[in-house]
């Protein structure tokens, strides 16, 4: 009952910090939905809001729980193949190849993460990167499931149907709206884990280890359970990315999505909630605009990385909300 | 099963070992870093890949690969001390994550300046000429390559033994491995002693890249592969232990050559699986101190 005591100080004197920490959810919500005024290329406001979601996921583990995953890739990948094999092979409806590209996440994230959990610190980075290479290969190999090297083509839904309602998923913005609905309930179920005791039992596993220990709270369950539904987002992120590209590339898998994750996270603000949408935004609209005169977008987005390390630890956002707080 | 003779499986073994000796050279530079700076060098695979690119160009310049074996070690060491002193050095002090990220934004920028200076396709890498061809060693013909890769390997181990046990500066990274802080007190410069073992594991890595070089060719995205594989060397082994790292890398190795033998679908994902298995049953390694890190 003291952490709602903690959160909730004198209403009077509410700043706007904490009116946005409050609504964060529903803010997020709104910038979502006006996003598209404001980008003028649909497609890459797709992109933006699955790499946001995925980035969300991984922000959960390595924001707010302080454990620095390089696998996610296999998360993320698991749930486009998942959902990719649910069209292709079995001819699901798009909900339930949802629904298994979620469950992908969820699967793969407890495999990973019951082997990894037993590590910390740096260990932790090395093993869940050497797991996702062996999800990568396992992958690579199941060529009748996975179409291994050429990746899974034919992930075609033309239109969503709902309740007699027929969306034509063709149509860029109405694609738009589809994924952002998805997007939004995602902030929903994150701003809600957040705020529930298990998502102060995360924070506080991660200031204190031995603290949180001595206060009766299983680290290790705490750990698994995040990881695992970090999973669950990344894996939802994984499925809309294989509908909007209907295709999935083994690329998806690669330790390079792992890092590119890494990056969005921190340039964005890890541990913040906004965070991983502005780095997502930052990092894909700089990677469009570096590519449009250099094939070396590469050399562009490393270097700038490492200037973040350096100059700008926290992030663009947690820059901001540092300069916004004073 | 009938064409498996007891010399293809010997034969096997050595071609894991050889394979196993350059993961040894890869996973000794990490876990040198590792053990004195607490940096996890994700730009490792990067020295590796510029280690074989630097050979090549050199060779194309009209030098020799014996030249090359002494010339890219200390091109690639000196290249590692400017970057930890300019890169990793500020970040000291700042949580031991930030140097593993800022390695792998430098693994990027590296990588990409080798596809603009070389082209984004791969090269062959000539075997030198004395070295090509077999040699009997009992169980029937081995390359001879191979086998001197084997021996370099070894000759890298002892020089670094030697270095580490006999000499007072090997005294003081040992020393300042276990307790920085007391050796700082004892009016030793770590910092300088930390820019060196950067420098060392980097050369490490660049004559790693050269060794692997004509066996497998040159492509800017070599490193990647082999560092995930080092991980997992460095996790069978015990992180900062560098027995565990020669160990494990030869087990590796074996490993991978032995599955590739009897069931090459799974070579990749054996040594995973073997990972697997040593985290449950031991998550610190053979030798790695329980309760360093996990």
């Amino acid at each position: 009952m003291t952490e709602r005591a903690i959160k909730q100080p004198d209403t009077t004197t509410v700043g706007w910090y904490e009116f946005a920490t409050r609504h964060r959810a529903s803010i997020a919500a709104l910038v979502v939905l006006i996003f598209p005024l404001a980008m003028p290329f649909t497609a890459l406001a797709v992109n933006i809001l699955i790499y946001g979601l995925y980035a969300l996921g991984f922000n959960l583990v390595f924001g707010y729980l302080g454990l620095l995953s390089f696998g996610h890739a296999a998360l993320f990948g698991a749930g486009a193949y998942l959902c990719g094999i649910a069209v292709v092979h079995f001819g699901w409806p798009w909900y339930a190849a949802i629904a298994a590209g979620v469950t992908g996440g969820f699967l793969i994230a407890l495999l990973i993460g019951v082997l990894a959990i037993r590590t910390r610190g740096i260990y932790f980075a090395m093993v869940t990167m050497a797991l996702s290479q062996c999800v990568y290969y396992l992958f690579y190999q199941a060529v009748d499931w996975t179409g291994g090297e050429n990746g899974l083509r034919g992930i075609n839904v033309r239109s969503i149907d709902l309740f007699g309602l027929r969306l034509d998923f063709i149509n860029p913005l109405t694609r738009y709206y589809v994924v952002a609905t998805f997007v939004i309930a995602a902030f929903f179920v994150l701003s809600r884990i957040l705020a529930s005791p298990f998502g102060a039992v995360i924070e506080a596993v991660r200031e204190n280890e031995m603290r949180a220990r001595a206060s009766g709270y299983d680290v290790t369950l705490t750990r698994l359970l995040t990881f695992v539904l970090s999973g669950g987002f990344c894996g939802l992120a994984g499925a809309l990315q294989a509908l909007h590209l209907s295709i999935v590339p083994i690329e998806i898998m690669h330790y390079e999505t792992s890092g590119l994750v890494v990056m969005v996270a921190l340039l964005g603000g890890m541990g913040t909630f906004f965070g991983p949408m502005v780095g997502a935004a930052v990092f894909l609209v700089l990677e469009n605009l570096v590519s449009l005169w250099t094939v070396h977008w590469q050399l562009i987005v490393g270097a700038i990385f490492i200037a973040c390390v350096l100059f700008f630890p926290t992030g663009i956002w947690g820059t901001l909300i540092a300069r916004g707080r004073r | 099963m009938a064409g498996l003779s007891f010399d293809l499986i010997a034969l096997q073994l050595f071609a894991g070992l050889a394979l196993g000796a350059i993961y040894v050279l890869f996973a000794i530079g990490l876990s040198l870093i590792f053990g004195m700076l607490t940096v996890v060098n994700f730009a490792h695979g990067a020295f590796y890949m510029v280690g074989a690119y630097v050979g090549l160009y050199l060779i194309s310049l009209g030098g020799n690969f014996w030249l090359c074996l002494i010339a890219v070690p200390l091109l690639i060491g000196l290249f590692g001390l400017a970057v930890e002193r300019v890169l990793i050095r500020p970040l000291y002090g700042r949580g031991i994550d930030y140097p593993l990220l800022l390695t792998f934004g430098l693994s990027y920028v590296m990588v990409e300046c080798v596809r603009i200076a070389f082209g984004k396709t791969g090269y062959p890498f000539d075997t030198p000429e004395i070295l090509q061809g077999a040699v009997n060693i009992g169980v029937g013909y081995f390359p001879l390559y191979r086998l001197f890769v084997i021996g370099a390997t070894a000759v890298v181990l002892l020089a670094l033994w030697l270095f580490l046990e006999k000499t007072s500066f090997g005294l003081i990274i040992r020393a300042g491995a276990r307790d920085p802080q007391i050796v700082r007190v004892l009016g030793v410069d770590v910092s300088r002693v930390w820019l060196i073992v950067f420098g060392i594991g980097t050369a490490i890595a660049g004559f790693a890249g050269l060794l692997a070089a004509p066996l497998q060719g040159v492509i800017p995205e070599m490193g990647g592969t082999i560092l995930a594989e080092a991980f997992v060397v460095t996790v069978v082994g015990g992180m900062g232990s560098i027995g565990g790292a020669v160990l494990a890398g030869l087990l590796v190795g074996v490993v991978v050559s032995m599955t590739s033998l009897f069931a090459p679908e799974m070579a990749k994902v054996s040594i995973f699986a073997l990972m697997a298995v040593v985290l449950v049953v031991r998550p610190q390694g053979f030798f790695g101190r329980a309760g360093l890190l996990s």
